[in-house]
């Protein structure tokens, strides 16, 4: 069964506040993970590795880079 | 001694220690004579012979938020409470960024994150291992975090020098007051290493006691039934400041940090050199450096570990350096060893004890070893006198490294 967009929200607001401690509630799909939520790289490593225990999908480098907004990152996960 | 030579004084404290969360909790149980000798109660303790530590008593994770701890090994949790404690007591200086600098190091490091990124590269893979594992298990780590924290632009170092760590940084940091680089340097170590590991490692020297029936009572400095030394964990951390920039600000004032005599053993990479002549030319250089003579010197906070060869010969060096007369204790009997914080914290009481004119006690020391010919704190504190005096802190490490510290009251 598919995970839905907002359950993946859900999941990746959690996964955010846990390593950077923005409030999941801040975390909304428009926001850029760079110039919104200040999130640096090494973190964003972190954030891609507990995504994919959570939602079992891979995201490599090279497609890391490219994801930059939350909604970025939910969109990837649905494939 | 030199009259244009910048006067160096302490104008902040901070400590994270097995006796309390901070400076004042840890002061006055000292003074009370307690011990932060607690056993251990991790699953691992059946592995070793050591069963007990001085684990700290505020875990850093009630002080310092999750997403922040995350990124930091245990020992830079500790030096950043210490740093940030020390930093408000000074009252938060207004400082040139390149005028602010931080010495702050460790003896091992980030060994329980070295060790614990390797259970799960092996167990995991390298893609586990958290992109924070190397800035949390070099040994620099702490110094730099600090650096971050109050925007240290003049320098920011870490000494490595075993359990002389932390009196080494202090040493660097009134030098670099001195030499003109900086107003402000924040300076102290810090330790992390309550690990199987490592207490299998220094009970393979045999450097640990081994008294698993009375925890509290395993830290006996200069007593003649003293089997070893307790490892302690945590942090001590000083803000030092050129006399003029304090007094610019209006700055409360600990003591003057007068001066640092360091030298080396170059006889034995673990043991004390059985003379004690290279922790005597330390005492004798800080007396030198600081411009002062024997008689000045009141209190000597000995580096004093509890292990059959150093105590009694460090308490021999005192008598032919500095003299019989002043107030020796080792506050190690309460605390443990913290190895590169030792010498963070021990500052920080011979700091206190000048301030407040008063030398917390040793204890555990029921029967004193025949050899020790200074007068020890035994059991209860002493007062110091008034007037203006002086006192040292000694520090050694493994590798032959001895530094004594020397402040004195303003």
């Amino acid at each position: 069964m598919a995970v839905t967009e907002q359950e993946i929200l859900a999941g990746l607001g959690k996964i955010i506040n846990e390593i950077t401690g923005i409030p999941a509630s801040d975390v909304t799909p428009e926001k850029s993970f760079v110039d919104d939520l200040d999130i640096d790289s090494l973190s964003m490593v972190e954030i891609a590795v507990a995504a994919q225990d959570e939602f079992g999908a891979e995201i490599p480098d090279d497609q890391l880079k490219h994801l930059k907004t939350v909604k970025d990152v939910v969109n990837f996960i649905q494939g | 001694m030199s009259t244009d030579r910048v006067r160096v004084v302490v104008t902040g404290l901070g400590a994270t220690t097995p006796l309390g969360g901070d400076v004042a909790s840890t002061w006055s149980a000292l003074l009370d004579g307690r011990s932060g000798i607690r056993p251990l109660t991790e699953d691992w303790v059946d592995s070793v012979p050591v069963k007990f530590a001085g684990r700290v008593a505020v875990e850093p994770g009630e002080v310092i938020p999750r997403p922040e701890a995350r990124r930091l090994d245990r020992a830079e949790q500790f030096a950043l409470i210490a740093s940030r404690e020390a930093w408000r007591d000074a009252g938060s200086p207004e400082v040139e960024p390149t005028r602010l600098g931080v010495v702050v190091g460790s003896g091992i490091g980030g060994i329980t994150t070295i060790l614990d990124a390797y259970d799960t590269f092996k167990e995991k893979g390298w893609t586990r291992l958290s992109p924070f594992t190397v800035p949390m298990l070099m040994p620099n780590g702490a110094a730099g975090w600090i650096g971050i924290d109050i925007g240290a632009k003049g320098g920011v170092h870490a000494t490595v020098s075993a359990c002389a760590t932390g009196a080494e940084a202090i040493g660097y940091g009134i030098d670099m007051i001195r030499s003109g680089r900086c107003d402000v340097v924040v300076a102290g170590g810090a330790e992390a290493a309550i690990h199987p590991l490592n207490i299998g490692s220094f009970a393979a020297m045999r450097a640990m006691s081994t008294r698993n029936d009375e925890p509290h009572r395993a830290s006996r400095p200069f007593d003649k039934g003293r089997d070893g030394f307790v490892l302690g964990e945590g942090a001590g951390i000083v803000v030092l400041e050129s006399e003029e920039h304090a007094r610019a600000r209006g700055a409360k004032v600990y003591a003057v940090a007068a001066g640092v005599g360091y030298s080396s053993d170059a006889h034995h990479i673990a043991q004390p050199e059985p003379s004690g002549a290279g922790v005597q030319l330390a005492m004798s250089r800080v007396l030198a450096d600081a411009g002062l003579s024997g008689a000045d010197i009141r209190h000597v906070n000995a580096h004093a570990t509890s292990t059959p060869a150093g105590d009694v010969v460090e308490t021999i060096a005192i008598k032919e350096s500095i003299g019989a007369h002043p107030i020796v204790t080792a506050t190690k009997s309460m605390t443990g060893h913290l190895l590169g914080g030792a010498g963070g914290i021990e500052s920080i009481f011979t700091i206190l004890a000048l301030n407040d004119r008063i030398v917390p006690p040793t204890i555990n020391v029921d029967d004193l070893d025949d050899g020790v010919e200074v007068d020890i704190a035994r059991g209860e504190p002493r007062k110091l006198p008034d007037g203006q005096i002086a006192a040292v802190n000694n520090s050694f490490g493994f590798g032959g490294h001895n530094v004594a510290v020397a402040f004195t009251t303003l």
